[in-house]
C-alpha cells in the first residue's frame, strides 16, 4: 500500500512539473485563479445590496451612467452598479459550471467504468442509452428539461449534467477497455482479488488522468451551457449570472443605446474563463496522452 | 430508428407526465365549473390511461399534429413550417462558409506548424471558440449597426418596404450578412482545430516521403496526398453540423430578431408555450438524426474500411 502510495505522489509531481513548463497551461490557471479569487472575495469587493434597484435609486444612482460618468464600469437601466453585477455574476457562473461538470463527470465515469469493466449485457444497455443521448440535439434538450423543470440554479446544473455525461461516458469506457486487458489486471484477478477492488485499485488509478482531463475541458461546455440557458429567459431569477446580465443586457435595450459597458464586461468574464479551462485541460490532456503533444 | 422511437417516448413522458394537467394549468387561476374541466380532460384524451394516451400521441405526431400554439392559437405545425427556411437560409450558407474557411484555415495552420501562420490561426479560433455565440453577435450588431450604421439591427427584409425582385434580395443579403458572419465565426474554430490535427497525424505518413522523394512540389503533396486522407474526419464533422441547421442558431437568432425556428424557440421559451417547444423539440432531433445517418453512411462510403468495425 505505502508503495502504491510513493509512487502516486511521484506521479503527482511529475505531472505538476511537466504542467509548469507549459507556458499556455501557466497562463490558464493564472487566469482561473485571478477569476476564483475575485467570485471567493466578491462580498470583501462590492457590498451585495448594490445588485438591489431599490437601494441603488436610494443611493442616487444614475441611469444609464458610462464608466466615465459612474466608475468603475458604469450603471445600467435600474441604476444598479455593472461593477457589483460583474464581481457576483462571476461567483453564479463559476459555481454552476464547476457543480454541473461535477455531476457530468460523476454519472458519465460511473456509466463508463461499469459499462467497461463489467461487460456483456449490461455494456450494450448502457452504450445503447447513451447513444440515445448523443444523439438528441444537446441544447434544444437543455432548454425543454429547463422549460419544463422551472427557473433555479440547482436545475440548470442538473440539466446540464443529464446532458452532457454520454461523451464522458464513451470516453472513459474505451480507457478502461484497454485498461482492463493489462497484465496487472489478470495478475490481481488471479491472486483472488474481487471486482470492487479491481476497479478501485487497479482500474480507476489508470483512468483518472484521463478523467481529470476531460472534467477540465467539459469546463467551459457547461459555463457556455449556463450563459445561453440564462440569455434564453432560463436563469435562477434570485442568483445573476453573467449570463443573465447579458439577458437582462439585451432585453431592456443597451444594445440599440450603445451602452457597451452594460454587455461587454460579463462577456470578457465568460471569454476568459473558458478560455482559461480549455488551456489548462488541453495542457492536462497532452500529459495524460504524450502522443498528443506538439499539437 | 429506434433512436427516433426513443426521442418520441422521451418527448411524451417529459411533456405529458412532468406537466400532469395540461388543462388545469392551461386555466390556471380561472373560474371553470369543475365539468367543463372534465369535458376538456375528455376532449385531449386524458382521463384515458397512459398507454391509450401514448397510441394517441403517436397518432397525433405522425399527422403532423402538435397541437395549437399557447401564444398565438395557431396550429404549432403551421407555425414552425413557416419559420424553416428562414433558418435553412442563414444557418445553411453559414454552415457551409465556416466548413471551407474553417478547414482552410486548419491545413494552413498545420502544414505550416509551429510558424507565426499556425500560432494566429489556432489562438484565433480559440477566443472565437471560447465566446458564447450570441455575445459575439451582440458585440458585432453595436458595432457594425448601431455605431457604424452599415447593416441594419435586424429581422430579414425592411419593415413596410414593399420591395420586389432585385432590390428585395439585395435587401436580405443585406440583413443576413452580421448574423451570417456570426455563426460562420462561430462554427469555424471546430473545423479549424479538427483539420489541423487531423492532417498533423497524416503528414508522418511515410507515402508523404514517398511523394517527396517522387520530386513532387510541397503544394502538389499536400492538396493531391495530404488533405484527401486528413478530410475524412472533416467530412462526419460537417455532415453531423448539418444535422444542427435548424437547431444551431436559437441564441443568435433571437439576437438579430431573425424569423427563423431559432427565435420561435426564444419566443416559445418565454410563454412557455409547451406545444411549440415540444414540436421545434421533435423537428430538431429529427433533423440530427437523419444527419447522422447521412454521416455514417458517407463515412463508411469514403473509407470502406469501417463497414468491418
Amino acid at each position: 500500500m505505502s508503495i502504491a502510495m510513493k509512487r502516486r505522489r511521484a506521479t503527482a509531481g511529475r505531472v505538476r512539473r511537466q504542467f509548469r513548463q507549459s507556458r499556455l497551461g501557466m497562463v490558464g490557471l493564472t487566469v482561473l485563479g485571478v477569476f476564483i479569487l475575485m467570485a471567493l472575495a466578491a462580498p470583501l469587493l462590492v457590498d451585495a445590496t448594490e445588485l438591489n434597484p431599490v437601494r441603488a435609486r436610494q443611493a442616487g444612482n444614475p441611469q444609464w451612467a458610462s464608466p466615465s460618468e459612474f466608475s468603475p464600469l458604469g450603471t445600467d437601466h435600474l441604476r444598479r452598479s455593472v461593477w457589483a453585477q460583474f464581481v457576483w455574476g462571476s461567483r453564479v457562473s463559476l459555481f454552476v459550471g464547476l457543480a454541473a461538470t461535477v455531476l457530468t463527470i460523476l454519472v458519465g465515469s460511473v456509466v463508463g467504468i461499469v459499462s467497461g469493466f463489467v461487460g456483456g449485457r449490461l455494456d450494450g444497455f448502457l452504450m445503447r442509452i447513451t447513444e440515445w443521448f448523443l444523439v438528441i440535439p444537446f441544447l434544444p434538450l437543455a432548454i425543454v428539461l429547463a422549460s419544463v423543470l422551472g427557473r433555479s440554479v440547482w436545475n440548470i446544473i442538473f440539466v446540464i449534467g443529464i446532458t452532457s455525461w454520454p461523451s464522458t461516458a464513451r470516453l472513459v469506457r474505451a480507457q478502461v477497455l484497454t485498461v482492463k486487458q493489462r497484465l496487472f489486471v489478470d495478475r490481481a484477478r488471479s491472486l483472488g482479488a474481487s471486482g470492487p477492488h479491481i476497479v478501485g485499485h487497479h482500474i480507476l488509478p489508470n483512468v483518472s488522468g484521463l478523467i481529470l482531463a476531460n472534467a477540465t475541458l467539459a469546463v467551459p461546455i457547461s459555463i457556455l451551457t449556463e450563459t445561453t440557458l440564462s440569455f434564453l429567459g432560463l436563469g435562477d431569477p434570485s442568483a445573476a449570472s453573467w449570463g443573465r446580465t447579458l439577458e437582462e443586457a439585451f432585453v431592456n435595450g443597451a444594445m440599440t443605446r450603445n451602452a457597451w459597458w452594460y454587455f461587454l464586461p460579463a462577456g470578457f468574464g465568460i471569454l476568459a474563463v473558458v478560455l482559461a479551462f480549455t488551456l489548462i485541460g488541453r495542457t492536462l490532456e497532452e500529459i495524460a496522452n504524450p502522443r498528443l503533444s506538439g499539437r | 430508428m429506434l433512436t427516433l422511437v426513443f426521442v418520441l417516448v422521451f418527448n411524451f413522458f417529459l411533456f405529458r407526465v412532468v406537466q400532469t394537467d395540461p388543462v388545469g394549468s392551461l386555466f390556471r387561476g380561472r373560474n371553470i365549473p369543475q365539468e367543463r374541466l372534465d369535458e376538456l380532460r375528455e376532449e385531449f384524451g386524458l382521463d384515458e390511461p397512459m398507454l391509450t394516451q401514448f397510441g394517441l400521441y403517436l397518432r397525433e405526431t405522425a399527422q403532423l399534429n402538435f397541437g395549437y400554439s399557447y401564444q398565438s392559437r395557431q396550429d404549432v405545425w403551421g407555425e414552425i413550417s413557416e419559420r424553416i427556411p428562414p433558418t435553412v437560409i442563414l444557418v445553411g450558407v453559414s454552415a457551409v462558409l465556416s466548413a471551407v474557411i474553417g478547414t482552410l484555415g486548419g491545413v494552413i495552420a498545420a502544414w505550416r506548424r509551429n510558424s507565426w501562420k499556425d500560432h494566429s490561426i489556432t489562438s484565433g479560433t480559440m477566443v472565437f471558440y471560447s465566446m458564447p455565440d450570441f455575445w459575439l453577435g451582440m458585440v458585432l450588431l453595436v458595432l457594425f449597426a448601431v455605431v457604424l450604421g452599415w447593416f441594419p439591427v435586424g429581422g430579414m427584409v425592411a419593415a413596410g418596404s414593399g420591395e420586389t425582385g432585385v432590390s428585395r434580395l439585395l435587401d436580405q443579403l443585406h440583413h443576413l450578412f452580421l448574423p451570417t458572419l456570426t455563426l460562420t465565426l462561430a462554427y469555424l474554430g471546430e473545423y479549424t482545430l479538427v483539420t489541423r490535427s487531423s492532417l498533423l497525424d497524416v503528414m508522418g505518413e511515410d507515402y508523404l516521403t514517398v511523394a517527396r522523394a517522387k520530386g513532387l512540389r510541397d503544394v502538389v503533396v499536400r492538396n493531391r496526398h495530404a488533405v484527401p486522407n486528413a478530410l475524412l474526419p472533416v467530412v462526419t464533422l460537417t455532415a453531423i453540423n448539418f444535422g444542427f441547421v435548424l437547431s444551431g442558431a436559437i441564441a443568435v437568432e433571437a439576437v438579430f430578431s431573425w424569423p427563423g425556428l431559432g427565435k420561435a424557440t426564444a419566443d416559445a421559451i418565454r410563454g412557455p408555450d409547451l406545444p411549440m417547444l415540444q414540436g421545434l423539440f421533435l423537428l430538431f432531433s429529427a433533423a440530427v438524426i437523419f444527419f447522422n445517418l447521412v454521416a455514417d453512411l458517407t463515412y463508411s462510403w469514403l473509407d470502406p474500411r469501417v463497414e468491418e468495425a
